[in-house]
């Protein structure tokens, strides 16, 4: 049988924390860019104008349809080349986090913005005919009256799309990036102890996560009698 | 930019002698493919079981199934993907782990992501197993007990046969899903699509063919699954009901 042994995890506790920062860092900056890009693309599918439209509904599907690492692969290996070449970027530049932060971001765009969409589709009409018959713009019927009641219902939502980005945060495995994961399985492998860290880095996910989604759950319970 | 568009470095003979780079290709394909559908065959059946679980009135029962849904909805696939190849095996009792840490390495890394990747999506499949039974009609469940039905007759003849039909629009989501899933079993060296993308990039010095290569390759077998599951649902819509429509 396997003796277990414990004893590396404290003493890498400070190196877990740092990498912790980077998997939040990743995780607040995707879900920061991929609403406010989300919204957008959103309101592009929604829109009369059929090309902003068609490109709403090519840029969400194209990405539905590619794998998650794939993007990030991409982002990682060829983006950087890309910049090289066309920007002037100097050659070995530590493009790493930023590129996983676009990845992510632009990623998961293309799931909020299908959030968002059901959720601005949720307000009724006759709140967008009011708001003109108020004289408002498109722009200020949809910031001050469409999207504060879309949003309000998509809340919940929002936060369960976050905490499932934060477990796929972990993928930037592939580029070597020292994230949560990146640090414990780096450390167990210094160590010889992999076993007991990936069962410690499994452990803290679902900690943090279904916590999370007990929150986000309690929230919606209130939500709704509210 | 100076970049040397080279399309036909597909047909080139391979590093490795055997065959062309796009049998490479091939043959991550034809792994990616293999591994979502046993995995999805997993998925489903204990998918089925866990959902039902979950909805019967026995405490201790649906207890576990809510359990295991959470167990594996809450940890990422990468680490319990980990979980499975390098823990696993030294947990089991010695022999069994020698006996697997000396197979084939394929053999190895196709067990733990089949064996991931089906228990990943089973917890997924669950939930909406249960949400489908729990969108029926209360009065179904109690017009199958009232006449004489005991519980598993219920649900066998009375509930799941609707709620089967009920959730397969939803469980199309989560079949492309597991063929995305599955690049992340390029991590530990299982040799699929995304994992000959990266070995394409480093062997041919061609990037952007490789990957745009493997891209459309996913996109493929999206559209394919797509289509396909578009006439399954054509076929077993319940008409009149909601999902259904």
């Amino acid at each position: 049988m396997y003796e277990f042994d414990w004893s590396s995890i404290p003493g890498a506790l400070p190196f877990l924390a740092k990498g912790m920062l980077v998997s939040l860092e990743i995780m607040v900056a995707a879900v920061v860019i991929g609403i406010v890009w989300g919204t957008l693309l959103a309101m592009m599918r929604l829109s009369s104008i059929k090309p902003l439209s068609w490109f709403a509904a090519g840029y969400v599907n194209t990405f539905r349809a590619i794998p998650l690492v794939m993007v990030l692969l991409w982002f990682f290996l060829i983006v950087p080349h890309l910049l090289e070449q066309l920007l002037g970027v100097p050659r070995g530049t530590d493009m790493r986090l930023g590129s996983a932060i676009a990845g992510f971001a632009l990623f998961e765009a293309a799931y909020y913005s299908e959030i968002i969409r059901a959720g601005i589709q949720s307000v009724s009409k006759g709140q967008m005919a009011a708001a003109s018959a108020l004289g408002m713009n498109y722009w200020q019927s949809m910031r001050l009256v469409v999207l504060p009641q879309a949003f309000r219902n998509m809340v919940p939502l929002l936060l369960t799309q976050g905490i499932i980005l934060f477990q796929d945060t972990s993928l930037v495995y592939v580029s070597a990036l020292a994230d949560f994961f990146g640090t414990a399985s780096k450390v167990g492998d210094r160590d010889g102890r992999l076993v007991e860290m990936l069962l410690f880095a499994g452990a803290v996910y679902f900690v943090l996560c279904f916590s999370a989604s007990q929150l986000v759950r309690f929230y919606q319970k209130r939500l709704k009698t509210a | 930019m100076a970049y040397n568009w080279n399309w036909e470095v597909f047909l080139q003979p391979s590093a490795t002698g055997s065959g062309t780079y796009f049998d490479w290709m091939v043959y991550g394909f034809k792994t990616t493919i293999g591994l979502s559908l046993t995995a999805w065959l997993i998925a489903l059946l204990l998918g089925a079981l866990v959902g039902v679980l979950r909805t019967v009135p026995n405490k201790l029962l649906s207890g576990i199934a809510a359990a295991y849904v959470e167990v594996f909805r809450n940890i990422p696939l990468l680490v319990q993907l980990f979980l499975w190849y390098f823990v696993l095996p030294e947990l089991l009792p010695t022999e069994l782990g020698n006996a697997f840490k000396q197979s084939n390495p394929f053999v190895q890394q196709f067990l733990s992501s089949m064996l991931c990747l089906g228990l990943f999506t089973s917890a997924r499949v669950a939930e909406q197993v249960r949400s489908g039974i729990e969108s029926l009609p209360r009065g179904q469940k109690n017009a199958g007990l009232a006449i004489g039905f005991t519980l598993p007759q219920t649900y066998r003849y009375v509930l799941l046969p609707m709620a089967f039909r009920l959730v397969v629009p939803p469980l199309t989501s989560e079949f492309l899903n597991i063929f995305k899933n599955s690049a992340v079993c390029s991590t530990i060296g299982l040799l699929e699509l995304a994992a000959q993308g990266r070995q394409l990039v480093d062997y041919t010095a061609q990037p952007y063919e490789s990957f745009i290569a493997v891209t459309l390759a996913y996109v493929v077998i999206n559209v394919t699954v797509m289509v396909l599951m578009r006439r399954v649902e054509a076929r077993v819509r319940v008409p009149g009901f909601i999902g259904g429509k």
